[in-house]
């Protein structure tokens, strides 16, 4: 991959960010979830700006790939990505949780504005994507199935029943992505619940696993494009929840949070300053 | 589709409501339409899917003891054009996954077709555990299900063929065991959403499903001994409720019973009371089925006896019921 690429992506995702903080500041007294958009803006600038083989033109394609946002509060990151490749307007982008609108506080399932999954509830997409990806392994389409987990999210028993069935299943077509940003709604997820060694659990559950750093373009693509035979793959993107704006870095309290004009501002200039936009 | 005549009612009757479903109606479907598929969470023997699995080994897909997972599997299936036909026991299928039936099969509308078996207290020895007394309820109110429970085996098997030509979330609910009772001796039209008057009299409406069809039948010729005329509503379809049939029962008769191997609380009951409560007029009407508490465990035929709902109680009842109220 060449420079060239890795910029235009790192790009995106500033772009994104700037994008979610937008919404934040519209959404006003309802809040938004900022923290968990932040953590996982490059992931999706990768999937969406790379790797998803999607056609905005037709938005049902059978052949493209899914995208499942498990962790649905990533919605500010899945909302200005969507918009990033035209699956969302930016006038419609601007609706976001005001009375009326198809894009509400999780993403309620849209074939045309690209929302395969209707989130909020966690633990669910997983069973939802092995089913999709059985579908496509039993009808001989090559497309894969994309879930973007949270760490806190892992909590929920019902994604270790889907993580124990995928590779039972062998589905090479599978991709987890788990956004590690080690904070869940009340505290540092080892604290809350430890996950302990995630990667040794998935290992030992039989996914093709590797930890990489969420932030890194490079290793974030190469990560998605490597397509290991027989059984699914788990990315552990090591992040950081609210990354890019200095006062929501690793900040519980940036899990949902209303935004006030100065802290705009302020995020607007750090971002912006970062990616030298 | 196999006719239902004396001698397959009798074979379809062994076999139970189950196994009218999975060992007769789903091999012969699956052999017509590519998209369906099977989904069991470690009861594929159980439910008599020993043929399917020979017949149609790529669309058995045994996931294991764990039904919230089987249920998002389910989901993904449909999601993407399948047909998924998903069964264990009524109790675990419809209480350990309900949330992914509500945010998948409800809000989403995938299309699956939940069979859950041995509803009421079919599990008899096996305790509380294993009875589902509550399910109706709890399908019912999930807003897009459509909630059906068979009279016999019979129409199990017609309502498998029935809800694959909907397109949306549905939950069977199958009570009774293998040998369950014969409703239906000759062939007959079922339709999803249309209630059957079985039996027409003038004096009272006896509204049941599943198992309390046969019973209600067997009650209603006790009645007629004393003298009491009695309509028998095969209430197969309980969600949507068959209001057309209701108010044309409600018209013509002095009382209503109600009767469901089912708590006593949300289920058919609660479905018919719910529709009344908006009618200008309507007839009284009692509600009978299993109390709202956990039983010891025992036979099935006993937990009936004791809860009033084997004929010679319902009888009673109704009459009692009828004398206070005519």
């Amino acid at each position: 991959m060449t420079a060239e690429t890795i910029q235009s992506l790192r790009q995106m995702a500033a772009r994104m960010r700037l994008a979610a903080l937008d919404l934040a500041l519209g959404a006003g007294r309802n809040g938004a979830h900022l923290g968990p958009a932040m953590s996982c803006m490059e992931i999706m600038a990768a999937l969406y700006g790379r790797v998803l083989r999607l056609d905005k033109n037709n938005p049902s394609w059978n052949d493209r790939d899914r995208f499942l946002a498990s962790k649905a509060h990533c919605v500010l990151a899945h909302y200005a990505a969507l918009a990033e490749v035209g699956f969302i307007s930016r006038e419609e982008l601007a609706t976001f949780e005001k009375n009326g609108t198809r894009l509400a506080g999780h993403p309620a399932m849209n074939p045309d504005l690209g929302l395969e999954y209707s989130g909020g509830s966690l633990g669910l997409a997983i069973g939802v994507a092995i089913g999709m990806a059985v579908d496509a392994k039993r009808k001989g389409r090559a497309n894969r199935v994309f879930v973007l987990s949270g760490d806190g999210e892992l909590d929920e028993g019902s994604n270790w029943e889907g993580f124990m069935a995928a590779p039972h299943l062998k589905l090479d077509n599978l991709v987890v992505i788990v956004d590690k940003n080690k904070l869940q709604y009340d505290g540092p997820t080892e604290e809350i619940m430890a996950l302990g060694d995630l990667a040794a659990k998935m290992r030992s559950f039989n996914w093709q696993t590797s930890e990489i750093d969420g932030h890194d373009l490079d290793q974030l693509v190469a990560a998605l494009d490597s397509r290991p035979e027989g059984r699914p793959r788990a990315i552990i993107a090591h992040t950081v929840k609210g990354k890019g704006v200095s006062f929501m870095e690793n900040v519980r309290e940036w899990h949902h949070s209303t935004l006030t004009q100065a802290q705009y501002d302020q995020a607007v200039k750090e971002v912006k300053e970062a990616a030298a936009l | 589709m196999m006719e239902i005549n004396p001698k397959n009612a009798r074979l379809l009757s062994m076999l139970g409501q189950r196994g009218s479903i999975f060992g007769v109606a789903l091999p012969e479907i699956a052999g017509e339409r590519d998209e369906l598929m099977v989904l069991t969470a470690d009861l594929a023997l159980l439910s008599g899917l020993g043929k399917f699995q020979t017949q149609h080994p790529d669309k058995l897909l045994n996931l294991g003891i764990a039904e919230q997972n089987m249920l998002g599997v389910a989901s993904g299936l449909a999601k993407e054009g399948g047909c998924v036909f998903v069964t264990t026991y009524a109790t675990f299928l419809t209480m350990r996954a309900y949330e992914q039936i509500r945010d998948n099969l409800g809000y989403m509308k995938f299309n699956v077709k939940l069979v859950g078996a041995s509803a009421g207290t079919a599990m008899g020895m096996s305790g509380n555990t294993h009875y589902a007394i509550e399910d109706l309820t709890l399908m019912r109110v999930i807003p897009n299900m459509t909630v059906l429970s068979p009279a016999d085996a019979g129409e199990a098997l017609k309502m498998a063929y029935a809800v694959c030509d909907l397109d949306g979330p549905v939950y069977i609910r199958l009570t009774g065991g293998l040998n369950c009772p014969v409703v239906h001796k000759k062939e007959y039209e079922f339709k999803i959403g249309r209630a059957e008057l079985l039996t027409e009299g003038g004096d009272l409406a006896l509204i049941a499903a599943g198992t309390m069809v046969a019973e209600g039948l067997k009650a209603a010729e006790l009645l007629k001994e004393r003298g009491l005329e009695v309509t028998v509503v095969n209430m197969a379809t309980i969600k949507p409720l068959d209001a057309d049939t209701l108010n044309r029962v409600f018209a013509a008769h002095k009382a209503v019973v109600t009767v469901e191997e089912h708590s006593r609380l949300g289920g058919l009951g609660g479905a018919v009371a719910e529709y009344k409560s908006a009618l200008k007029s309507s007839p009284p009407m009692l509600m009978l089925g299993l109390p709202d508490a956990f039983t010891r465990a025992d036979e099935q035929p006993f937990l009936l006896e004791q809860a009033g709902l084997t004929a010679p109680r319902l009888a009673d009842s109704v009459e009692k019921f009828f004398n206070e109220v005519k």
